[in-house]
């Protein structure tokens, strides 16, 4: 188990750095930086000018020591100009050249500054996440149980009546992506035109102004989308585990219905459900993005947007961190969950 | 409860005129009509039949089991006097698993892969008896002990996975009798196993049965097992009981031709592929939907008679005479039932030529890795150890082991899907045992072919048949053109017996038997010269086995092939093969011609082998040897002689040096070769397994 | 002119659509009537779920078909005077009405949507094709080799699964990185792939006949490499491989985008669906039969297995181009697809939610669009699905 464990983590942290790398990669392309000069030392330089500015601020040392070093295992890179002042990555302005450490990439915990919000990246991360960490909380606490019981209900008898209803309403929803979804919960709850408005249909940016008011409906839109998918799997692998040998024996050995469904079927029948709800996640982020956009919500998602959108180089690079690194821990909680499911790969 | 109100002189189960149908979008399927039988109390009820004649809807129907498109159209189910047809759920609860349970084929599938062996045991006297677990877990303890399988406690604390295929069969058996039943249904029990597995697991249900005094209503489709087992029978085809008795009446005096047409065509002592062939039975199993009018075997019956046999429904007749004895034959009385089969005429012996496949000293290794890097130990599985024989010209070689002996390996090896590890194989005088199958030129490769085993996997389900032979024709390159191509493989149809039609017809139009005939046209396609045939008949019907095997001596016969017969089942060995191999872990333990393989001295496997092979004849007499244990892993093979484990004459040899020491392979009368430490002496001392009484 | 009551704009629509109903019409009956020899596409009209599928998905289809008879004005056209008017608003020149009224800028949002159909059917079943290739295309020898190469492509699926989605399409549609050329050279290796599985498709069975097989496989480079280097080269770009006389495919680079990324975020997961049925078909006796008569491994890959894998892949495939009309709706909703002129379903929810409290209908109505054809698309999958099982 340990070494399944280091195993996946060691894959889990190679992945992490291809994937940074090509992020990195990406937005350290030439026509970025070029427009990161512009930006940052005014819009109408030469090309001259923007060509120094680059070698001044270490944008034209090669691409994998640059990578090293917002990474934090190559050192900082250092610029002296004709006045002997120097410069440097891990160099704040003002301070002791001398003093300052040799090394300061994401390990190191600088993750540098962004350029819209002209504050450290780890500051504006940290507190969109946290509205974003309270809206996924709520999804998963909504969304969970509800898909698995509706899956579950349905798939315990295959062509029923509550079979027929519950599927029809989980296909219903997965078909309703969440900018369809949103846009006709806004119309029906909060526009002027059903004059409903029981809810908001802007979610504060804050996190102390979380009410159900505001925070319903972009809960309860991702969720939707979610409930529909998850149910579906839950219900495919339930009917399946319901026809399996090992339910008729469990049957005609006396086991009452319910006792058959609770007993024997379930825990079979949520293996599969359990990988697909920690591979959601990726796709739950696609559905912040663009519910936080819908709601504005400002959040992760939001800040994701607003950093390609203005081609914030760390900004960008900080949210690749958080999304991938996100991505992968779930996967990983999958791979542990599914072998604490199943027996058969847990012992052997 | 009403079980007090029965009498136990009265029947325990009691089957009246019962019908039951499928209903499908299109049509309804009758899969049973007008089944009567009776069980007494302690009495075992076989009931034999091919796959598709409704033997398993039966036992389902008694469960009340029949799924959501099944219905009993009509007749009565008694058990211990009360009707099943019309109980409800709740009543049926009561009844299932405390006073009838089930047994079922497939022993993994049949366990709740998530639970513990012993809470899924326990489970059932909690139901019924209301008993405390902990007291359910002390029953299910001892009853893991009378199953006989070894360290109880821990069985009870492993999951199903955990155990072999024959210890998950005996923990189906155990689950079944937790709350002493008062019938069993068994149904095909053992198919999924290895005969001599088989032979303990029916062992054990004999003893249990005895013990208990449970009745038991015992579903297979192998003749010589419902002779071990049952007191009784009910034969079946195409959803009718056609003949039912006592097994000694059914068996030597039996009165439906269908019966009749069953035992002639099954390998039994005595057969002889030239002397006395197969007669195998005509035609096809009508489809559901597809049954003629009046008897459902008049078609492929020799004693149809026009006008009487197509008319109306043939009744079960009784007969006098015997104990309850009934035919569902119009003819019953004007059949001679003893007369012998019309005389197939002998076949010429095919000669046998010069030697064309020799292997010397065949080793093949695999390397197993343990985890996704290459991390983790290497163990190295011995799947094929010094493999030495020849095969002549027109000869057939029989290889015989059950699983994990290694003869699959020794095919891939053959066929050059691997090569083997050290060793030569030589063709004809070529050593062709490095060269991979892509490195072969298309005389070696259209030379050896194969047919395989099961007939549902061994035509691409999406191509028509005659696409399938013109592609073997075209890799083997025959034939200039497309033109000659399809000349060449409808004069292989024929070679099959196959209408010319089916050229045009996909696979899932065809049964199981004219399947392998496709396949057996695909292998000879490039006139091979070797054929390994990999079990090619025993996943087939026997009416229609002896068909395929016959198909496959005359072609061997025209061409002078080379048939390495593959086989688990020594019945149809003993029938067609020339020399017999006899295989276990990996090791060539026998090899010899077919009667000194068939007649002591034995390799304690084989004798073991032959002793656990039922066989469909009352006159034979069989000495029981069963065999303690599983097959051991090819992963961690013991050490010394591969049997020790299970062999019985180990206490015969000094020393304990079955454990120490790998036998040699020695040498007897007549080339017959032994992998054996046992003595000269204790090899003459050896008795016939199987002997067939005086008539 | 009055404006139109509810009852008179459901008509005219209706009205509007009669040559879809035709079309409907027909295929159903014949299709009904040949149910038998039909396959499993006849097999369809048993289930009742797959029909309604079916028949949401075809009446977008024939929508798309037939959107220059349907649509009742020029979808760019402006009428200041209708901007966010209500549906059945009547014309300021008294000629009609806008039956389901006028967007933001005073578009007619019946013609809109309407002609949105066409670029959504155009653009996501074809989509969905490549993705569709590159996963099998990979797939099938990761499945059917295993090892090194199954372990590296697993990986690299993985990879890209994890990668999350929305800032790929921000990566690859910001203008400095479209001036590079990468999504260009991405595609250049994307659109090698149906090329390259053409060939082998055709040259694994007809190699045993080199002469025919010498015809086939040149066609086939020949019209599909001039289609390939068409399609991927581009005046004016990094990519321009044809003289402009030869070039006669032109994709916008927008779409090239929505491409990219359509077969980046399915092709990962097509590849383990393969994959997956590879593992399991290969331990068949058919396979095992093919390879003891010395078929090469592509020849098994394409066609003992593939064609055995193609009812979990149809299936697959529905489902699929739901997602991507999903996806592509994603991609106009960040205006990041198509140009935002385009009438695309997302691109107008994208220009009609800012206005939503005031004037829901220009972003309700092709969120109903878009919301029916990805229904249809999971029930017809699902019909299909049910079907192929019962066999």
């Amino acid at each position: 188990m340990l070494k399944f464990l280091g195993r996946r983590i060691f894959m889990m942290l190679i992945s992490a750095i291809c994937i940074t790398f090509v992020v990195f990669f990406l937005t350290n392309l030439a026509p970025n930086l070029e427009k990161v000069a512009k930006s940052e030392a005014g819009s109408r330089i030469s090309d001259e000018e923007v060509a120094s500015w680059l070698e001044k601020n270490g944008y034209t040392q090669p691409l994998l020591k640059r990578y090293g070093e917002w990474l934090g295992v190559a050192p900082g890179w250092t610029w002296s100009d004709e006045n002997g002042v120097t410069t440097g990555r891990c160099i704040a302005p003002g301070s002791d050249p001398v003093t300052t450490p040799r090394y300061c990439g994401i390990l190191q915990g600088n993750w540098g500054n962004s350029n819209v919000f002209k504050s450290p990246v780890s500051t504006v991360i940290g507190k969109r996440l946290s509205v974003t960490g309270v809206l996924m909380f709520w999804v998963m606490v909504t969304m969970v149980p509800i898909s698995l019981l509706i899956g579950v209900m349905a798939g315990m008898r295959e062509g029923s009546r509550t079979d027929r209803a519950l599927s029809s309403f989980s296909i219903a929803s997965t078909a309703t992506p969440e900018y369809v979804s949103g846009v006709i919960m806004i119309v029906i709850f909060a526009s002027s035109v059903t004059g409903l408005k029981w809810f908001k249909g802007t979610s504060a940016s804050d996190v102390s102004d979380i009410t159900f008011q505001n925070f319903f409906l972009p809960v309860a839109t991702i969720a939707l989308y979610g409930i529909g998918y998850i149910a579906r799997m839950t219900r495919a692998s339930m009917t399946e585990v319901m026809t399996a040998q090992y339910i008729r024996t469990a049957r005609l050995k006396g086991v009452s219905f319910r006792n058959v469904v609770l007993k024997h079927a379930l825990r079979n029948a949520l293996i599969a459900p359990f990988t697909v709800i920690m591979l959601q996640f990726p796709w739950l982020l696609n559905g912040v993005v663009i519910v936080e956009t819908l709601f504005n919500c400002k959040g992760f998602g939001w800040t994701l947007v607003q950093a390609a959108g203005n081609n914030d180089i760390q900004l960008l690079l900080g949210c690749s961190v958080i999304a991938v690194l996100v991505v992968l821990v779930t996967q990983l909680i999958s791979d542990i969950g599914y072998v604490f499911l199943n027996p058969r790969i847990r012992i052997s | 409860m009403t079980a007090t109100a029965w009498d136990p002189s009265q029947p325990i189960l009691e089957i009246n005129n019962l019908s039951i149908s499928f209903f499908t979008r299109l049509r309804e399927i009758p899969a049973v009509m007008d089944f009567s039988c009776t069980v007494m109390a302690g009495e075992a009820m076989g009931l034999v039949g091919e796959s598709g004649c409704g033997k398993s809807t039966v036992a389902l129907a008694v469960m009340r089991d029949l799924g959501k498109n099944g219905r009993i159209v009509g007749g009565s189910i008694k058990f211990k006097g009360r009707d099943l047809t019309n109980m409800n759920e709740e009543e049926l609860r009561h009844i299932r698993g405390s006073e009838i349970a089930m047994i079922y084929q497939e022993p993994m599938a049949s366990l709740n892969p998530a639970m513990k062996i012993g809470a899924q045991l326990a489970e059932v006297p909690m139901i019924h008896e209301g008993m405390s677990k902990d007291d359910a877990w002390t029953l299910a303890r001892q009853i893991v002990a009378d199953v006989r399988l070894p360290d109880p406690d821990r069985i009870l604390k492993s999951y199903p996975h955990q155990l072999s295929g024959g210890q998950q069969q005996r923990i189906v058996i155990a689950m079944a009798l937790m709350s002493k039943p008062a019938l069993l249904i068994l149904d095909e029990p053992t198919t999924a196993l290895d005969v001599t597995v088989e032979a303990g697991i029916v062992d054990l249900v004999k003893d249990l049965g005895e013990k208990y005094g449970t009745s038991m209503l015992f579903i297979s489709h192998n003749l010589g097992l419902v002779l071990d087992v049952c007191d009784r029978l009910c034969v079946m085809y195409s959803g009718e009981a056609v003949e039912t008795g006592a097994v000694a009446d059914v068996f030597d005096r039996m009165q439906h031709p269908y019966t009749q047409a069953l035992f002639r065509s099954i390998p039994l002592p005595g057969a002889d592929k030239n002397s006395r062939p197969l007669i195998s039975i005509p035609g096809n199993f009508p489809l559901p939907h597809e049954r003629p009018n009046g008897c459902n075997f008049g078609p492929r019956c020799s004693y149809f008679t026009a006008g009487l046999c197509d008319k109306a429904d043939v009744p079960m007749v009784d007969i006098g005479g015997h104990d309850r004895h009934g035919s569902r034959c119009l003819r019953v009385d004007q059949i001679d039932w003893a007369a012998p089969p019309p005389a197939k005429a002998a076949i010429e012996k095919g000669e046998i030529g010069p030697v064309v496949l020799r292997m010397e000293d065949v080793r093949k290794y695999y390397e197993v890795s343990s985890g996704m890097f290459g991390g983790g130990a290497k163990k190295v599985v011995k799947a094929n150890e010094t493999l030495t024989f020849e095969a002549r010209e027109g000869e057939t070689l029989a290889i015989v082991g059950e699983s994990g002996c290694g003869k699959s390996t020794f095919a891939k090896v053959l066929m050059g899907l691997e090569t083997a590890t050290s060793g030569k194989i030589m063709l004809y005088d070529r050593d062709i045992q490095s060269t991979p199958i892509e490195k072969r030129d298309t005389g070696t490769v259209s030379g050896v072919q194969m047919v395989f085993q099961n007939p549902f996997d061994t035509l691409n389900p999406s191509m028509t048949v005659g696409r399938q032979i013109i592609r073997a024709l075209e890799i083997f390159g025959q034939g200039a053109n497309d033109q000659e191509r399809s000349a060449r493989m409808l004069e292989l149809l024929d070679l099959v017996k196959l209408p010319r039609a089916f050229a045009d017809r996909m696979p899932r139009q065809l049964s199981g038997g004219q399947k392998q005939r496709v396949g057996i046209a695909r292998a000879f396609a490039g006139g091979a010269k070797i054929v390994v045939a990999d079990e090619p008949v025993s996943a087939l019907d026997v009416s229609v086995q002896a068909a395929v095997t016959d198909l496959l001596m005359e072609i061997q016969r025209k061409n002078k092939t080379t048939l390495l017969f593959i086989s688990h089942d020594l019945s149809i060995v003993r029938y067609l093969a020339d020399r017999v191999m006899v295989m276990y872990l990996g090791h060539v333990v026998e090899l010899g011609t077919t009667d000194q393989v068939f007649s002591p001295p034995y390799h304690p496997y084989t004798e073991a082998l032959l002793s656990a092979v039922p066989i469909a004849d009352t006159r034979v007499k069989r000495k029981r040897i069963v065999l303690e244990g599983d097959i051991p892993s090819a992963m961690n093979p013991p050490p010394g002689c591969p049997f020790q484990t299970r062999c019985r004459w180990k206490s015969h040899v000094a020393g304990g040096l079955c454990e120490k020491e790998m036998p040699p392979m020695r040498t007897l009368a007549g080339g017959h070769q032994i992998k054996c430490h046992l003595s000269d002496a204790d090899f003459a001392g050896m008795e016939p397994v199987i002997q067939i009484a005086a008539e | 002119m009055d404006a139109l009551s509810w009852g008179a704009i459901c008509a005219t629509i209706l009205k509007q659509f009669m040559p879809v109903w035709i079309a409907l019409a027909a295929t159903f009956a014949l299709s009904i009537s040949f149910k038998r020899r039909l396959g499993l596409y006849g097999k369809l009209f048993d289930s009742t779920v797959g029909m309604i599928g079916f028949g949401i998905v075809m009446f977008w289809v024939f929508t798309a078909l037939f959107a220059p008879m349907i649509q009742m004005y020029d979808v760019l056209t402006q009428i200041a005077q209708l901007k966010n008017k209500v549906p059945g608003t009547a014309l300021p020149d008294g000629a009609g009405y806008y039956i389901l009224g006028g967007d933001h800028l005073g578009r007619d949002v019946f013609s809109r949507v309407v002609a949105g159909s066409r670029v959504v059917i155009q653009i996501a079943p074809l989509a969905t094709m490549f993705a569709f290739m590159v996963g099998i295309t990979l797939g099938l020898p990761a499945g059917y080799y295993g090892g090194r190469l199954d372990t590296g492509l697993s990986f690299l699926a993985n990879l890209v699964l994890a990668f999350p989605v929305i800032l790929l399409f921000y990566l690859l549609v910001t203008p400095e990185i479209v001036k590079t050329g990468l999504p260009q050279y991405i595609g250049v290796v994307l659109f090698a792939m149906p090329l390259l599985f053409l060939v082998l498709l055709t040259n694994s069975r007809f190699y045993v006949t080199p002469g025919f097989r010498n015809m086939l496989v040149g066609g086939i480079l020949l019209i599909g490499g001039w289609a390939y280097l068409s399609l991927i080269g581009e005046a004016d770009t990094r990519v321009n491989l044809l003289p402009a006389a030869l070039d006669f495919i032109h994709m916008p680079g927008n779409i090239l985008i929505v491409f990219v990324s359509v077969v980046f975020v399915n092709a990962p997961t097509v590849f383990r669906i393969v994959r997956g049925i590879v593992l399991d078909i290969k331990t068949r006796d058919y396979v095992s039969a093919a390879q003891t008569r010395g078929e090469r491994p592509w020849y098994i890959m394409l066609w003992e297995i593939l064609p055995n894998a193609r009812g979990p892949l149809i299936v697959d495939f529905c489902l699929r181009i739901g997602y991507t009309t999903i996806l592509l709706g994603t991609l106009g909703f960040f205006g990041l697809g198509l140009s935002p002129e385009s009438p695309d379903w997302g691109s107008t929810i994208n220009a009609g939610r800012k206005l939503l409290t005031i004037a829901p209908h220009p972003a309700f109505v092709p969120a109903l669009a878009l919301m029916s054809l990805v229904l249809g698309l999971n029930l017809l999958a699902d019909g299909l699905r049910e079907e192929s099982m019962k066999d």
